[in-house]
């Protein structure tokens, strides 16, 4: 019994501010913690402020090419990793692994550090050949969400790879497709939800990561970076409401992946 | 250019393979002719499955050579090889209708034959084996012996060189499987393809084939037709395996007049002849006589025995077995051990023995082979 309420307050502990933030996005008044009625003037102020759809279409952007690059790149690595063999596979499953463990802050101080340590020894040679110099920009956020989502892909499509029936494989080749037309028309096919999972997964930790990106966006602005900033400000229910649609959208996506990886396991 | 028909669908030639240290095929010759059906027998662990997926091209042989029609295709990979597979768990493609699947064979052929004579050849592979109709459907919506029928329909539309089953009817309850033995026999005669069947069922790979082949580990024992194997077995193993016999362990003797003498345990002598299908047993080798259940002789008393009989002796009869047109004797001699009898239900001596009786047995010099143990 006083297990459950113990568990029942955890939840609340967890919960709570999250609710409290969705249910304040539809305050009317102009203050985050005095209810004034229901509206969604906040939405509407939010969704036109042209400092927080920048930000917007900036998250979408790295979201999007982290998604791509991390499905596609974690894909291919996910295929080769599943015909090597020894010791050289296991040292890459390690590191895919140690890669998904590491945290956030660790990510984003080492490739921080990595970029400027890169930027300073090349930069002298570009300007003297008259080239632009590099800096931090939306490329080098992706260059880190990319990081972290690979692991991600890898892991998922790996997964799949080692649930799959080797005899369908060997079935088609036996039926007189190359291995291409095999991978096209039997292995793809198997992989296709893996992949749509990963890359909705890729998407939305991407387009919600607020402390990679704190660290090598430069002089860019995201979306969970303007919200930061803004709430040393003061919170206000704009807040609250961009924070309810990240937090519907990122919900959404993540029930997707979840689905598409779940078919999947029931249908073989 | 055609070739002389004589030329086998599938040879070995010296195949071995090995994994590290397991010789899993070691040295086996073998030849598949044109339209048979062939058996690949043997206890599990022999080595017929890695045979087969050398034969389908999923493995390579670590010694020998693999001939298709005449060509080798030592090296070649399976998309290459004009044989087909039905894989022990069928492995359809979940993704694709039973259509979709029969036809996936004739769809990779370049250039592609067109829709119309694709949709007709799945349509006449689908009746063929007693499916038709069944096209749209999904696979996981068939029964297993409905899959099956997929399976065999998805390789035989493209006609192979062989078939190669590999214990295609493991998964199936007994009542089916009976079914299908008959059904994959039936087929086989419509066809006209060579059929390669991988068993560890004796009676399955008696009853359906027109040859057998005995493997023991990765070694090809013997190859022949089942009455072959039955009456004239190269060794102690292949007449174990093939069919029930009776086996009394000896020292060969002189050879006169065909027949080879033995001397038994405990200084009892008996004669009788080798295999016809291997080089007789040399003088002081170890030998097994075999002789099988039907062919021993039971009498009241000695005298009633008939005269052409090599070996007499007494015995007291242990249990008895009503089989309808046979009886099966257990009998106990108290130096040779038990005997299994199988005695036809209108005998010469039209009495049948009880338990406990004693007995006269007996055997004609032709019944019992001398053979070497293995
Ligand atoms: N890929 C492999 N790697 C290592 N050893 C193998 C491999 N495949 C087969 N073997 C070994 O080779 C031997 C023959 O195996 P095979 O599968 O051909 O036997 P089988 O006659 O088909 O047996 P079963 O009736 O159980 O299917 C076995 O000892 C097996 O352990
Ligand atoms: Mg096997």
């Amino acid at each position: 019994m006083s297990l459950r309420l113990y568990a029942a307050f955890i939840y609340v502990f967890l919960y709570a501010p999250i609710a409290l933030i969705v249910f304040f996005s539809f305050n009317a008044g102009r203050y985050a913690m005095d209810w004034q009625g229901f509206s969604l003037d906040w939405y509407g102020r939010a969704f036109t402020n042209p400092i927080v759809t920048k930000a917007l279409v900036t998250s979408l952007m790295i979201a999007g090419s982290t998604a791509v690059i991390a499905t596609v790149v974690g894909t291919l690595c996910a295929l080769g990793l599943e015909r090597m063999r020894g010791w050289l596979r296991q040292l890459f499953d390690a590191l895919i692994y140690v890669a998904i463990m590491v945290p956030g802050v660790v990510i984003g101080i080492s490739t921080l550090i990595a970029f400027v340590t890169v930027f300073d020894a090349v930069n002298p040679a570009l300007e003297a050949v008259g080239m632009a110099r590099l800096q931090m920009g939306l490329w080098t956020v992706i260059a880190a969400h990319v990081l972290f989502n690979l692991a991600v892909v890898v892991l998922i499509i790996r997964a799949r790879l080692a649930g799959m029936d080797r005899s369908l494989v060997e079935a088609s080749e036996d039926l007189y497709a190359t291995p291409f037309a095999t991978f096209r028309q039997v292995v793809l096919p198997a992989l296709l939800p893996s992949i749509l999972a990963g890359f909705l997964l890729s998407f939305t930790f991407s387009f919600e990561d607020f402390i990679i990106a704190f660290f090598v966006a430069g002089p860019n602005t995201t979306l969970p970076i303007y919200v930061f900033s803004s709430i040393r400000r003061g919170v206000t229910p704009e807040i609250n409401a961009i924070g309810t649609a990240v937090l519907l959208t990122s919900l959404a996506l993540l029930m997707l992946a979840q689905f598409l990886l779940r078919a999947r396991a029931r249908a073989l | 250019m055609t070739k002389p028909a004589a030329i086998p669908d599938i040879s070995f030639r010296g195949v071995s393979k090995r994994y590290g240290d397991v010789v899993a095929v070691d040295k086996v010759d073998l030849d598949l002719s044109k339209g048979s059906f062939v058996s690949l027998l043997g206890p599990s662990g022999c080595g017929k499955t890695t045979c087969l997926r050398m034969m389908a091209g999923f493995e390579q042989p670590s010694a020998g050579e693999v001939f298709i029609r005449g060509d080798n295709v030592t090296g070649v990979p399976a998309y290459r090889r004009p044989v087909n597979m039905v894989f022990q768990h069928y492995a359809l493609f979940p993704h694709l209708n039973v259509a979709d699947n029969v036809s996936y064979g004739l769809r990779q052929r370049s250039p592609r034959p067109p829709r119309e004579g694709i949709a007709k050849a799945v349509d006449e592979a689908l009746s063929m084996v007693r499916l038709s109709g069944y096209g749209a459907r999904r696979i996981w919506e068939l029964s297993g012996g409905q899959q099956q029928r997929v399976a065999l329909a998805r390789a035989l539309i493209n006609r192979p060189a062989v078939l190669l089953l590999d214990e295609p009817l493991a998964a199936l309850d007994r009542k089916l499987r009976h079914d299908m033995q008959i059904e994959l026999q039936n087929l086989q005669r419509n066809v006209g393809i060579t059929f390669l069947l991988v068993t560890h069922d004796q009676e399955e790979a008696l009853s359906m084939s027109d040859r057998v082949c005995i493997m023991k580990d990765g070694r090809l024992v013997q190859a022949g037709t089942p009455r072959e194997l039955y009456d004239e077995p190269v060794n102690g193993y292949v007449a174990d395996f093939v069919g029930k016999s009776n086996f009394f362990a000896g020292t060969a003797g002189q050879a006169s007049d065909g027949l080879i003498k033995v001397a038994l345990v405990d200084g009892m002598k008996t004669a009788g002849r080798a295999s016809r299908s291997t080089a007789p047993p040399r003088q002081g080798d170890a030998v097994l006589v075999s002789v099988r259940p039907e062919r021993i002789r039971l009498a009241a008393a000695e005298r009633d025995l008939p005269n052409q009989i090599a070996f007499r002796a007494e015995a007291k009869v242990l249990n008895r077995i009503f089989l309808g047109e046979q009886t099966e004797y257990l009998v106990a001699h108290d130096r040779l051990g038990e005997f299994m009898v199988r005695s036809p239900r209108q005998g010469n001596q039209a009495r049948a023995f009880e338990i406990g009786d004693r007995v006269a047995i007996g055997w004609p010099p032709d019944a019992a082979l001398v053979l070497i143990k293995d």
